[in-house]
């Protein structure tokens, strides 16, 4: 019995230790999921968003000076910070995680289609409260698409709604708005990065569904089956709803600009999951390396080629496209539904390979396993 | 099990395991078990008041049948939930109807002083330990497989992961550790019945239940089996050992005061509850020895095609993920698209589903039903799908050339399912 008594007391001891966090720190023969932490915080999404701020900054000065002097000058101007934003936003826009993912930052940047109904009367009434999810497509980069491209088809059309309009006030003030609540999102994102959250990230190596490594897995895989894959290029090549949808695509009114995106994104995507820093100069600790780690013990295929194999078709078949994405549907949707079928390949090595790889649940499921 | 219920609904998994789904898997035969909506709570109360009985031992056989039938409601409402500690105790309970377990200590044996013996049948006590040890061997012999005893699959999977447990974390990143973990796991899986069973090693044996249940607990997320499991191996102790320990708690507190039944053996209330119980008993043990073996009725791999997999005592003994791409076609204009699954399930349905046929199956027949309704004359339903077992590269796993449509349900085997490359 007293033996029975002391193993229990043992036993206790154990169970009570397991539950409370040891940051003991890895030995030489584990892989360090904290170093692939700090590198993703440290050289890929932090220096991402000082680079987006930058631009949105740039963004929101070039909107004031256009909307303070509204001619073909200043709208060059913003036409083209808008575009620079538009690429550095394809580089943050798979990092919904933290702040980001609390404020929603992703729904309220770019979701697309833009409805152009809503946002004409948001301007009529003058009265509106961006901050409401029902908002979401009246905002954005897509919105400011439309403001900048969309108006009408020829850029003289375009300039008189911001100068001799009846409510070109109007006009020029939500177009102010938008930038300006862009910027302060973004803001508010990159200081909370700067300002505690980095240090909560990567402290926070454990496993288990609440930790960094497998929520950020999860975002990512998200990002890439729905932002990327679907929302790029499957949604408008109608694989979704039986016909094609050019109505929704990205960066639908500027018409040049959809490969572009498509591609930053692949790059940024691809870049992640080798662990690249955003600077270029060198690569750390990544999914990439994860995976290679725990392939020496398993011997089987290598899936980091494989998925970095897929990464280049896709890229090579999305560059065969057009750089109008409603053309390119309007003339040869074959093309885009290419695309998509390499895009998706990866979906499966991503979503099912990797995660079982890495151990990690889709979604994390808190019910009992058997 | 009382404290099982509330851990269930403290956890807020009534809601969103039973209330929140739109959609829920029937098991074959039984899809007119239905989610109830809201009374789902006032099952999971009756479920948990009938517990209480059980424990106290008051009107027994109400209690036990009671607990019986709404934890089997529950179990059968989503095929999702399945687990196979959830199915033990199904069995278990449903057995114990049978036993007459209030025949001594219970709130029933002090009320009613006719119960009150000193002995029941031998079998009564044999028949759970028989269950017990059914579980455990054979969830042993299912571990004799190349994957786990060659592979150290899929514990080469999981216990890299768990790299932040204290002493253990760094071991476990050590190959030779999944292989002695694999194989000693299938040895304690088949000799623990019988180390039970011997007194000489009784004591021993229940030590590394304790030992390897705990850590089982710690590793994996498996809810209150290992509590369930230590609780049962008790039943292998000795009478005496077990009075023993009554004698100590009637000491504590008079509500325990229970009159002790110096003599009397229990006696059925007829010759005819004897036989059936007798008889039920019986045909529940043999079917729990036969069933498992049904899976070599059907061809092919059993990780793959799960056909025959479950109620085996198959436990934590595969790693297999999966997607699944639905294609709806109308033929009649040629229109096709793809679904986005988690319009309709859940991300836990949508795990399960995409790696058992079944749930394929029965999920193709929804989206025909779904579509059926909106507009489209006769829907054609494709699957793209692959799944990856125990770290093996993703494969091809349903035919994407089969309507699932045209494949009517049956307990046959589906040769829609694609050959498994080893």
């Amino acid at each position: 019995m007293r033996a029975l008594t002391i193993l229990f007391l043992l036993l206790s001891v154990l169970t009570v230790s397991c539950t409370e966090t040891d940051l003991s720190g890895p030995s030489s023969n584990d892989f360090d999921r904290q170093a692939m932490l700090e590198n993703w915080a440290d050289n890929i999404i932090i220096p991402s968003y000082e680079a987006f701020s930058g631009h949105m900054a740039t963004l929101h000065a070039d909107a004031e000076a256009f909307t303070t002097t509204p001619n073909q000058t200043t709208l060059d101007q913003l036409r083209n910070s808008w575009e620079t934003a538009y690429l550095s936003w394809q580089n943050v826009s798979q990092f919904e995680i933290g702040t980001a993912a609390q404020i929603r930052y992703r729904d309220n940047m770019n979701i697309y289609p833009v409805n152009t109904t809503e946002l004409e009367k948001n301007i009529a009434d003058g009265s509106y409260n961006l901050s409401l999810p029902a908002e979401n497509d009246r905002q954005g980069f897509p919105a400011l698409d439309y403001l900048l491209f969309g108006l009408s088809t020829n850029d003289g059309d375009i300039l008189d709604y911001y100068t001799t309009h009846q409510n070109a006030n109007g006009y020029k003030t939500y177009l102010l708005a938008l930038t300006e609540r862009m910027k302060g999102l973004t803001d508010t994102v990159l200081d909370s990065w700067e300002t505690g959250y980095r240090d909560e990230f990567v402290q926070n190596s454990g496993n288990g569904a609440n930790s960094s490594v497998d929520m950020m897995v999860n975002d990512y895989v998200f990002y890439y089956e729905k932002v990327l894959r679907a929302g790029k290029i499957g949604i408008p090549a109608g694989v979704f709803s039986g016909s094609p949808l050019p109505t929704h695509v990205e960066a639908y009114y500027n018409q040049e600009l959809s490969k572009a995106l498509a591609l930053e994104a692949i790059d940024a995507a691809q870049a992640f999951f080798n662990g690249e820093y955003f600077d270029g100069n060198g690569s750390g600790e990544s999914l990439k390396s994860y995976l290679d780690f725990l392939n020496t013990m398993k011997e089987g295929a290598d899936l980091s080629n494989r998925i970095n194999t897929q990464f280049e078709s896709a890229r090579s078949q999305a560059n065969s496209l057009s750089s109008n994405f409603r053309v390119q549907i309007n003339t040869d949707n074959s093309a885009m539904l290419s695309t998509y079928d390499q895009l998706q390949r990866n979906v499966v090595f991503l979503k099912v390979d990797m995660l079982q790889a890495l151990n990690i649940n889709v979604d994390y499921i808190d019910a009992d396993g058997d | 099990m009382l404290w099982s219920i509330i851990r269930f609904a403290a956890n807020g998994w009534i809601q969103k395991l039973y209330i929140e789904p739109t959609y829920f898997f029937s098991y074959y035969g039984f899809e007119w078990v239905k989610p109830l909506g809201s009374y789902t709570y006032l099952l999971f109360i009756l479920c948990g008041l009938s517990t209480i009985g059980i424990t106290l031992g008051y009107r027994y056989r109400a209690s036990i049948l009671l607990f019986f039938l709404s934890f089997t409601y529950i179990e059968l409402m989503d095929k999702t939930t399945y687990l196979n500690h959830y199915y033990f105790i199904s069995v278990l309970s449903f057995l114990m109807i049978w036993l007459p377990a209030n025949a001594h200590f219970s709130l029933d044996a002090k009320r009613i002083p006719e119960l009150r013996v000193k002995e029941i049948p031998q079998w009564c006590v044999d028949a759970i330990k028989l269950l017990i040890g059914i579980v455990y061997f054979y969830a042993g012999l299912a571990k004799l497989n190349s994957d786990w005893l060659f592979k150290a699959m899929p514990l080469q999977i999981w216990l890299p992961a768990k790299y932040d447990i204290p002493l253990l974390g760094s071991l476990f990143q050590q190959e030779w550790t999944h292989y002695a973990f694999s194989w000693a796991g299938a040895f304690y899986d088949l000799s623990i019945p019988f180390l039970l069973l011997w007194k000489r090693t009784r004591a021993i044996a229940f030590l590394l239940v304790i030992i390897f249940h705990v850590l089982t607990g710690v590793l994996f997320p498996i809810g209150m089996f290992p509590y369930i499991m230590i609780a049962s191996a008790t039943i292998f102790f000795s009478p005496e050992l077990h009075e023993r320990v009554l004698a100590k708690l009637r000491k504590g507190t008079s509500f325990f005061i229970i009159p002790k039944a110096e003599q009397g053996t229990y006696a059925f209330s007829s010759d005819l509850m004897k036989k059936t119980s007798l008889g039920v008993v019986s045909v529940l043990l043999i079917a729990q020895l036969l069933i498992p073996f049904r899976f070599l009725l059907y061809p092919g791999n059993l990780y793959w095609t799960e056909e025959g997999y479950r109620f085996s005592w198959r436990v934590m003994l595969m790693e297999k993920a999966g997607y699944a791409n639905f294609k709806v076609v109308d033929p009649e204009t040629g229109r096709q698209f793809y679904i986005d699954n988690s319009r309709f399930l859940t991300s836990f349905q949508e795990k399960q589903m995409a790696t058992q046929p079944d749930f394929i199956l029965e999920y193709a027949y929804f989206l025909e039903d779904y579509y059926k309704n909106e507009g489209i004359k006769d829907p054609q339903i494709y699957v793209e799908s692959y799944v990856a077992l125990n770290g093996r590269s993703s494969q091809p796993y349903v035919d994407p050339n089969v309507d699932l449509t045209t494949i009517a349900p049956s307990l046959k085997h589906r040769t829609w399912i694609l050959p498994f490359n080893d």
